[in-house]
């Protein structure tokens, strides 16, 4: 018998989502673990850099409808309106508390929470930019996770660090837990709990150039998948548009929002030509298909002409001030004060110090907007009915709610953490209240345990770096910013030939149970590459551009047919086929409208900047 | 170029590695460009699956991959081949808590350390009653400003001689985190934290040895925060203790 542990609810995963959850589903009552494979300081959420948006006005007037338009228009109308209008009003509070709860955000002479521009966040309905990223440096990701880590010690929350979890547990169609390895002994364990809420995170890892952590391998969208649960708008993947050349690191818009401008090879400032009213400061996927569209016509710098520059030396921001009427002035110190780990990484990283010289910066591959559809309750659903599936929820980058439709605005993400982690975590309490233990299948473990060692006593010639760095080279080339019919095609065949030779030809060194990476690695690869799958073919079925989703075969969106979400769903529950598995593909999922319905200004229009 | 590493290894499901050893790893075409994670990724990756380390963001903010350097605890994603002097490079996990694979420590003795010094905000007044935000000016935020930094990736304990002669010891990253509380205006529980600093295994173990700040990949001025923290214990007050005159934008290291 393996080791099985109950608790009312199972919280996998502790960023930003899930500790919030955690911390709500605690408070209210309920018996709660938190499942983590890292560390929880370790989790991405500390990475994010720019700031968490919410329409505070403390430095200028700002309103929650302005911020839901923002996301709305920068998700190109795919957002559903409910969500956006949940995400943009429960955004003040939920900044408030995470400062009762001591964050330590930056502060305004009158002692307010500082805030900042940022991509796409604009007052009165597209009209100019507003002050509306609430920031502690350029660390308040950071700062945001080791709060609500804090504030978990400080409520006895218990954490299962260093547990991996690898199978979901369903049972006629419900969720009754997960199964965990445990990292430090290679043991297998069974969480068994009425509610169990995925906030695992991201996929950046499926291509080669991302601003993501090693660990973002998609495991716990990979694991629900594979048991029946759809994958919501999987082809919507975000190009942050200014990652350190090469490496993919991030370069948070926060830079831009102090002033920092785009210049090309030949030393012009190209975003005017692209988005005339905000220009530098326009959504992100505008800003990456200009960024290439500049490289593609030979307007690149270096080299290879593959790259451009992001210049925030005072000299060049100062000029762009001075001719735009701007009153503002930064000098190097204010740099230095705003921005010090940007000048660390670009330092250390490139030897390139961004006071007194630009950077060079590419697109990188950062957000996921898809992933396991959930309503505003953070209730994961089924299908275009909205049927919930009993006992699964799902919050953060994981799931697709959507407020963010077919393309995330900066800051919006750490505001989708706190808001619908709450939401799930306080739903949750209620839940476990009032239901009951779903029966656990007999020897829930057997089949994760079978394909572990499937894959721990491979006897093929296939080392998994190859097949992971193969996937990732061909995402980037054929399902990254810009995508056509024939390239996806290809990515789909080279996609199911990697997974061929995963399940028919993989061999790994360690063989042991003590932290066993090497066995966790080429587990998480089958993870990416059955994401990778599902990307490809939820692009490839989108016939139109919308978006993060760039289609050169058709350039336009297509409102007539495809205001609708899609839902990609794997069909047959083995663990690792080694054939195709039937994918099906639903896209009758209507977008939520609700806002457009009383309002004209928030139904589809063109989208400029 | 080529580079030769030299690893301290040791795998306690191995009959013949469970006890620790040394091997070296020969690398070609390394770039000087090259973090020492990349490389360790390329040994495991190309040669020995087996190798066995932590690490996750790649650059410096998780705190997962610290590890001794050519002798000194640095983060291995934070390390250039460029930094190095020469093509050798060794690398050992961090000293001081015990080892469960190759570069792979238990940290339960290091964050149980953090948890003693209650890492976490207290304070129970009602909140202001128009709903908004506690205030705070510019300056009281600058006081602790420096220690909100800490990704608690263990390279100043773990650097510190009094904490290997006496595992008891809080250590420098515990004190990190409570100076960050401490000294911080809206927080009410500096008077317990200090108490439990004061005690045998606290703040006076430290012997201003100065490891721990030059470990530090985040810049924090490790030595000085403690020190802060010793004066208020002295004084019996946080006020007037931290000069923020002097806190200057460092370069970094
Ligand atoms: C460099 C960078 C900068 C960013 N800056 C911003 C910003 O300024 N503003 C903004 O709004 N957004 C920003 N984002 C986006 C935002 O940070 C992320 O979308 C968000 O933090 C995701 O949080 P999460 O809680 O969903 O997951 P994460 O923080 O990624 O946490 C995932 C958790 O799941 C756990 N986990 C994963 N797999 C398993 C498994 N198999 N078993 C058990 N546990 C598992 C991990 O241990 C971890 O605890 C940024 C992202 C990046 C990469
Ligand atoms: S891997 Fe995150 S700090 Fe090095």
């Amino acid at each position: 018998m393996v080791k099985t542990h109950q608790f009312d609810a199972i919280i996998v995963g502790a960023g930003g989502a899930g500790l919030m959850a955690a911390l709500y589903a605690s408070k209210g009552g309920a018996n709660v673990a938190v499942v983590s494979k890292l560390y929880p300081t370790r989790s991405h959420t500390g990475t994010a850099q720019g700031g968490i948006g919410a329409a505070l006005g403390n430095l200028e007037e700002d309103n929650p409808l302005w911020h839901a338009y923002d996301t709305v228009k920068g998700g190109d109308y795919l957002a559903d309106q409910n969500a956006a209008k949940v995400l943009a009003e429960e955004a003040i509070d939920a900044v408030i508390e995470l400062e009762h709860m001591g964050l330590p955000f930056d502060r305004t002479p009158e002692g307010k929470i500082s805030q900042r521009r940022f991509g796409g966040h604009t007052s009165n309905f597209g009209d100019k930019p507003v002050r509306r990223a609430c920031h502690a440096a350029d660390r308040t990701g950071h700062m945001i996770l080791q709060t609500l880590y804090q504030q978990c010690i400080k409520h006895h929350v218990k954490f299962f660090d260093e547990y991996q979890v690898v199978d979901a547990i369903m049972n006629n169609g419900a969720c009754a837990g997960v199964v965990a390895m445990q990292l430090g002994t290679g043991e297998l364990t069974v969480f068994h709990g009425k509610a169990t809420l995925f906030a695992t995170g991201g996929w950046g890892k499926i291509w080669s150039v991302t601003s993501n952590a090693h660990s973002l391998t998609g495991d716990g969208a990979a694991v629900v998948y594979r048991r029946g649960v759809p994958m919501q708008d999987m082809e919507f993947f975000q190009f942050h548009p200014t990652g350190i050349y090469k490496l993919g690191i991030l370069i948070t818009e926060g830079v831009r929002g102090e002033g920092g401008v785009l210049i090309n090879g030949k030393g012009e400032r190209f975003m005017e030509k692209y988005a005339p009213r905000i220009k530098d400061l326009a959504s992100r996927d505008v800003v990456s298909r200009a960024i290439y569209m500049e490289i593609s016509s030979g307007n690149g710098a270096g080299k290879n002409k593959d790259y451009v520059y992001l210049d925030v030396t005072p000299k060049t921001v100062n000029r762009y001030f001075a001719e735009a009427g701007d009153e503002r002035r930064i000098t190097a110190e204010d740099v230095e004060k705003k921005l010090p780990d940007i000048l660390e990484f670009c330092r250390v990283y490139l030897g390139v110090d961004p006071v007194k010289d630009p950077m060079p910066i590419q697109p990188t591959a950062h957000y996921a907007m898809g992933g396991i559809p959930t309503n505003v309750n953070a209730e994961a659903v089924l299908d275009e009915h909205w049927t919930v599936i009993p006992g699964l929820y799902a919050a953060g980058e994981v799931a697709c709610v959507s407020c963010h439709g077919a393309n995330r605005l900066g800051t919006n993400s750490l505001v989708d953490l706190v808001v619908f982690g709450r939401r799930g975590g306080k739903n949750i309490a209620d839940y476990v209240k009032r239901a009951d233990f779903v029966p656990l299948p007999p020897a829930p473990e057997r089949e994760i345990e079978a394909e572990l060692n499937r894959i721990r006593n491979g006897k093929g010639k296939t080392r998994p770096h190859e097949l992971r760095s193969a996937m990732q080279k061909e995402m980037m080339q054929n399902v990254g910013v810009f995508r056509e019919e024939k390239g996806l095609n290809g990515a789909l065949e080279v996609v199911r030939e990697l997974r061929e030779r995963f399940s028919k030809d993989l061999t790994i060194d360690d063989k042991g149970s003590t932290f066993n990476t090497d066995l966790m690695e080429a587990w998480e690869l089958g993870c990416l590459l059955d994401l990778a799958e599902a990307t490809a073919l939820a692009a490839l079925k989108r016939t139109e551009s919308r978006g993060a989703h760039s289609r050169e075969d058709y350039k336009e969106r297509d409102d007539a047919n495809w205001m609708v979400h899609s839902l990609v769903t794997r069909h047959g529950s083995e663990l690792s086929p080694s054939t195709a598995p039937a994918l099906t593909i639903n896209v009758n999922k209507k977008v939520d409208m609700s806002l457009a319905e009383v309002d004209p200004r928030f139904a589809p229009k063109v989208r400029t900047y | 170029m080529d580079v030769t590493f030299r690893i301290r290894r040791y795998n306690p499901d191995i009959p013949g590695k469970n006890k620790p050893y040394w091997q070296e790893f020969r690398l070609a075409d390394v770039d000087p460009n090259d973090r020492v994670l990349e490389l360790l990724h390329r040994i495991k990756w190309e040669q020995d699956g087996t190798l066995t380390l932590r690490r996750s963001c790649a650059h410096g903010v998780c705190g997962s991959d610290a590890m001794r350097i050519n002798g000194v605890n640095k983060l291995a994603c934070k390390v250039l081949m460029r930094d190095i002097n020469g093509s050798k490079v060794q690398v050992e996990p961090i000293l001081g808590l015990p080892v469960i694979k190759d570069l792979v420590v238990d940290m339960e003795p290091f964050f149980g350390h953090y948890r003693e010094v209650m890492p976490f905000f207290v304070n129970d007044e009602p909140v202001p009653a128009n709903g908004r935000e506690r205030l705070q000016s510019p300056d009281d935020r600058a006081q602790y400003d420096d220690t909100t930094k800490c990704i608690l990736c263990a390279a100043c304990t773990t650097s510190c001689p009094s904490f290997w002669a006496n595992g008891k010891y809080v250590g420098p990253a515990a004190i990190v985190q409570a100076h960050r509380f401490i000294f911080d205006t809206r927080d009410r529980a500096a008077k317990e934290r200090l108490n439990v600093l004061a005690e045998p295994n606290g703040v006076w173990r430290c012997r201003t040895i100065f490891n721990c700040t030059p470990a530090c990949p985040r810049g924090i001025e490790v030595t000085r925060a403690i020190g802060e923290v010793k004066l208020a214990i002295q004084r019996g007050t946080t006020t007037g203790i931290v000069d923020i005159s002097t806190i200057h934008i460092k370069e970094p290291t």
